[in-house]
């Protein structure tokens, strides 16, 4: 039971590893996404993306700037124009 | 002829210019791994958008498709973006770019259209300016920057879709260094503005939701994509300068070696036949005697 997570920006790849459970900040509104979520297409607003690593853990935050997210069969996928990790 | 004295100081000339290219040369291959790098890790980035671009604006066309997409209609005003580099001292890298961007205006006018410039990097435009001066729209000047980054593409993008939109220009090309090894460096065009229809290979029928809309997303996307183009074209041109760079500080080393040794013996052999006719001058006085 793992969502496949991968976080790139122009500059490199940041992140891309197996987790629970992401809340990324949509456009219209944040989103979890869990493993086997539909294919699903959203532009992000500035904010940050919550990683939780296992079911009720801690969530990570990163903080992003300027993408979208993308949710197919290969798992999440955020492309971001600048991240701010550890904030 | 050159005195023994002048020939020494041609060699010392000579050894201190060596040193100088074989420093650069030095510098050159360490930030060559460094910008080869850079250029792998923007990869995974472009190769995603690349992805998404090409799923969406195959559901996306027709009339409904953004202008940065479909283009204006016309085809009259072409402009072409010259990426060249900010310092010399890098072989035939920037007369090659400058050769390319020349063909293909040649070939535009030939065709009956208008083309303009629009100029990154300091090395491309006495040549352009020289034989084209009305035809630059712009410079952007990358050399207060020690490593042009994601930002300045972003600056340029930002620029060339303002120009698009106020009706500047109808297509754009991207006219840059491509780097293939430290000895080759090709320079390539490719259509910029429209962005060119991405081959669509995405056969399955997954139903794709999306928030807000496609093409609200295609429309966020698309100066993106530019974005991405732009910032791929700057890393591609680092690699190529240090490339380009390396290969040809190598043979300057390579060659000021060559000439010392030839002056060395001719030095040598100066010497010699000094003190061959100095000997020979001494041993006649003494036998005049």
């Amino acid at each position: 039971m793992a969502l496949h997570f991968e976080l790139v920006t122009p500059a490199r790849q940041v992140r891309s590893e197996d987790v629970h459970m992401v809340v990324v900040p949509g456009a219209e509104g944040d989103f979890g996404v869990l493993e086997g979520h539909a294919a699903f297409m959203s532009t992000i607003r500035d904010g940050a993306v919550q990683v939780y690593k296992t079911e009720g853990g801690e969530p990570e935050m990163i903080e992003v700037k300027g993408g979208f997210a993308e949710v197919g069969d290969a798992g999440l996928t955020v492309l971001a124009e600048h991240v701010d990790e550890g904030a | 002829m050159a005195s023994l004295k002048e020939l020494k100081d041609r060699i010392g000339s000579v050894k201190s210019t060596q040193k100088i290219t074989k420093a650069k040369q030095m510098v050159a291959a360490a930030k060559l791994r460094r910008a080869q790098a850079a250029a792998e890790a923007a990869r995974p980035y472009a190769l995603r958008l690349g992805a998404v671009m090409a799923s969406l604006a195959g559901k996306v066309s027709g009339d409904s498709a953004p202008k940065l997409l479909a283009g204006t209609g016309a085809d009259q005003k072409h402009l072409l973006v010259v990426v060249n580099t900010d310092k010399g001292l890098c072989g035939g890298l920037n007369s090659n770019v400058v050769k390319e961007a020349k063909l293909q205006a040649k070939r535009l006018i030939a065709e009956g259209k208008d083309v303009s410039f629009y100029l990154i990097g300091k090395k491309g435009r006495a040549p352009i300016t020289r034989e084209y001066p009305k035809g630059i729209a712009k410079h952007f000047d990358t050399s207060t920057v020690r490593t042009p980054g994601f930002e300045e593409a972003g600056g340029i993008a930002e620029e060339l879709v303002a120009m698009f939109d106020e009706g500047a220009f109808d297509v754009a090309h991207l006219v840059a260094p491509k780097f293939q090894s430290a000895l080759v460096q090709t320079p390539a065009t490719a259509q910029l503005i429209p962005v060119p229809s991405p081959e669509v290979t995405d056969d399955s029928d997954a139903v794709v939701e999306y928030e807000p809309g496609e093409e609200e997303i295609l429309e966020e996307l698309l100066p993106r994509y530019i974005k991405t183009q732009l910032f791929g074209g700057l890393l591609e041109r680092e690699a190529s300068e240090h490339g380009a760079s390396m290969t040809a500080m190598d043979n300057a080393t390579r060659n000021a070696g060559d000439l010392i040794s030839a002056l060395t013996i001719q030095y040598n052999r100066r010497r010699q036949a000094a003190i061959t006719t100095e000997l020979i001058e001494i041993i006649a006085g003494a036998e005049a005697l």
